[in-house]
């Protein structure tokens, strides 16, 4: 991106308060610069090539100062709140420990603010086993497809939740982690370290929710960290307002026969952008399931990127959109199996539902093999419903509007059966059947 | 006794194309009448017609169903009505569980008779009941409506919906296609024991085999988009002998 689009948000940067460590300061800055330089993706770029992102230049978000919306916030998580979990809450970037749960925890399990470890001092950091790890982590050098989002964000996140799962150690409930936005005109920038040890398992359910009326963006970076046969299921909801930005990458190491699971529903926000990422070592498996209902003018883009690095590992990914009024959606897979990852097994498979003449997909699935044994296949579909389908429901007895709302969700409902295991079934279903009230 | 279904004069066409060309035909209640004829004679035409699928135009006659102008209605109200169309191919829809169509348009026939919507345990019974008459597994009732089912699994799933949603004008449309003996067998016995002073039915087969188990009143051939000739079951015999050329023969010369 050339001076003349100097982006607004690099004049709002101060450095942080004293509480963090100066080596903090110093990547911040460098990744000032590296933004500095770049700004925000441009459709130049050909992963950014169907969702502009330049509005959120225009509107130059900001962050909140002084406490945060409390009782807002209380009422927009209690639709979303599944029983039985930790949790973590962030108000418009800020850490609400009120509205937070972490009573219980096992042993070997670290669940805090990101913020509040950085306020640590070296000493106290040491006692925790967290120096070193933080700043490591945080330099986020070895991305590929990296991109302004993600300099923006080591810039400027103000929390975010830090997860540790020590080898063997199981987490029984999941964890949830809301990101809330309350505030019209205000952003939210969240960084989440997620690390699972060794013989690791657990389960986490981030859920943004947001202010219908309120114009916010979220700007949410997820670093996970499988070790050697670690397991981690992540589910996103992503129930923002609908005049929302969002931003969510989560980007993902998995070490050998390591298991992560990713299953997004995308239902909220004027503008999303979905990214995840996952890079396997040895016998590692990933699944991907991804479901994204949009109406009116929303625009929502769903980008997976698996590069397989060595033998023997698994992807299943399988997204679907459901595409309704004039809303767009944009799906970007690639699965890379690189030189020495050979017996890969891969699939890709995307199918969209459109609703309405003036919705749009664009859909673009990717395989780049560089192994010459490998088993690897995608697929994409684009259509309406089968009129034969809904014809066989009218002949018994079921009106049109009716037939077709069953349809639509039983193509939704195939993704959710494959959202396994489910600590927010009930709560997905609940979602699912509020947009088709007469499918139930 | 009154007529349940009159069609008369009945002319259609299917993307332009005159398919039917003045059916006339008058079923009474109580009644089982078999259309046969070639392929392209315009059975399946004519059992689509009568259910409502879009894409079929009617461009003259009449149909009129228990006193009503059948062709005014949408398709569900059909139904609702008590008119069941068992479909040639039936179509596989993943995700919609075969108990939960059940469930919802026997309420929706229940609805529209002025009766409450029933309980899901007292249902269950019913259903149960007709899925062992159709010699069906139960967890056909939990996998998706068709999905993955043999073709005669599909035929016997056709005869259970219209078992349980007790319709008063069943139309078969080549049920019998396809199947094998014991499954022929086992949808013949579905329709005989559905059979009643009330309810009429409408076979539309290619082949007499169907006949020796369901013995029709009525039997019409149907070629070239109308009804040549018209009996007893003695005739369905007489296609079995002759084939259907002599009547493409007398069709020609009309």
């Amino acid at each position: 991106m050339n001076a003349l689009s100097h982006s607004l948000y690099v004049d709002s940067y101060r450095d942080s308060a004293t509480v963090e460590p100066g080596w903090m300061n110093r990547v911040r800055r460098q990744a000032l610069a590296r933004f500095e330089a770049s700004g925000f993706p441009s459709p130049r770029d050909e992963e950014w090539r169907y969702t502009h992102v330049a509005p959120i230049e225009r509107k130059l978000f900001a962050a909140a100062s002084g406490p945060a919306d409390v009782a807002t916030a209380a009422a927009l998580i209690a639709s979303c709140r599944i029983a039985d979990a930790w949790s973590l809450v962030f108000v418009d970037g800020l850490f609400a420990p009120e509205l937070s749960e972490r009573n219980g925890l096992p042993a070997g399990v670290t669940l805090d603010s990101l913020a509040s470890l950085l306020a640590l001092s070296g000493a106290e950091a040491e006692a925790e086993g967290l120096a070193g790890w933080l700043e490591s982590e945080l330099e986020l050098e070895t991305e590929s497809d990296r991109h302004g989002f993600l300099d923006f964000n080591t810039a400027f996140f103000t929390d975010g939740a830090v997860l540790r799962v020590d080898t063997d150690a199981m987490l029984e409930k999941p964890v949830q982690l809301f990101y809330v936005s309350t505030r019209n005109g205000g952003r939210a920038t969240l960084r989440n370290l997620i690390r699972i040890g060794r013989n690791a398992e657990a389960r986490i359910v981030e859920t943004h929710v947001g202010a219908t009326e309120a114009s916010t963006l979220a700007a949410v970076v997820n670093q996970i960290d499988i070790a050697e046969n670690g397991g981690l299921n992540h589910y996103k909801l992503q129930l923002d307002g609908g005049r929302a930005y969002h931003f969510g990458g989560s980007y993902t190491r998995v070490a050998r026969e390591g298991r992560f699971g990713h299953h997004t529903l995308s239902l909220g926000g004027l503008l999303v952008r979905n990214e995840v990422h996952a890079r396997l070592a040895h016998a590692a498996q990933t699944e991907m399931n991804g479901l994204f209902l949009s109406e009116n003018r929303q625009h929502v883009d769903n980008h997976v990127r698996v590069d397989h690095d060595e033998p023997h590992g698994s992807s299943r990914v399988t997204y679907r959109g459901i595409l309704k009024d004039r809303s767009r959606g944009v799906f970007q897979g690639r699965i890379v199996v690189h030189r020495d990852a050979q017996k890969t097994d891969a699939e890709m498979n995307n199918r969209n539902l459109l609703l309405s003449d003036d919705a749009e997909i664009d859909t673009k699935p990717q395989l780049e093999i560089h192994a010459d044994d490998v088993k690897c296949a995608h697929g994409v579909t684009i259509g309406q419903l089968d009129p034969d389908s809904v014809f066989y429901l009218e002949s018994r007895g079921i009106d049109a509007a009716t037939a077709r709302e069953m349809l639509t969700f039983a193509f939704a409902a195939e993704i959710v059966e494959r959202m396994r295991p489910d600590p927010f079934r009930e709560l997905l279903r609940g979602l699912l059947l509020a947009r088709f009230p007469n499918a139930k | 006794m009154n007529t349940l279904l009159r069609i008369e004069n009945l002319h259609a066409r299917v993307d332009g194309k005159p398919i039917l060309k003045g059916i006339d035909l008058a079923i009474r209640p109580g009644e089982v009448h078999a259309i046969m004829g070639p392929n392209g004679s315009g059975k399946s035409t004519l059992s689509n017609v009568l259910a409502g699928r879009s894409g079929y135009e009617v461009t003259e006659g009449t149909v009129t169903y228990r006193d009503q102008d059948l062709l005014e209605l949408p398709p569900e109200q059909r139904a609702r009505e008590g008119v069941f169309l068992a479909f040639q191919y039936p179509v596989e829809i993943p995700g919609v569980s075969n108990i939960y169509l059940l469930k919802a348009a026997y309420n929706a026939v229940r609805r529209h008779r002025g009766l409450n919507e029933v309980d899901a345990l007292d249902f269950l019974k019913l259903v149960k009941e007709k899925t062992k008459m159709v010699d069906l597994d139960e967890q056909f009732l939990y996998r998706g409506v068709n999905e993955g089912f043999s073709g005669g699994e599909k035929k016997r799933n056709e005869i259970l919906q219209m078992a349980i949603l007790e319709p008063t004008l069943c139309i078969l449309d080549e049920t019998d296609s396809g199947l094998d003996i014991d499954a022929l067998k086992v949808v013949a016995d579905g329709v005989n024991a559905l059979r009643s002073l009330d309810r009429a039915f409408i076979l539309v087969t290619h082949y007499q085999r169907l006949l020796d188990y369901i013995k029709p009143d009525h039997v019409h051939v149907l070629a070239h988009g109308r009804i040549v000739k018209s009996g007893d079951a003695g005739l369905a015999h007489e296609l079995e002998q002759k084939g259907y050329g002599w009547i493409e023969a007398v069709a020609a010369g009309t």
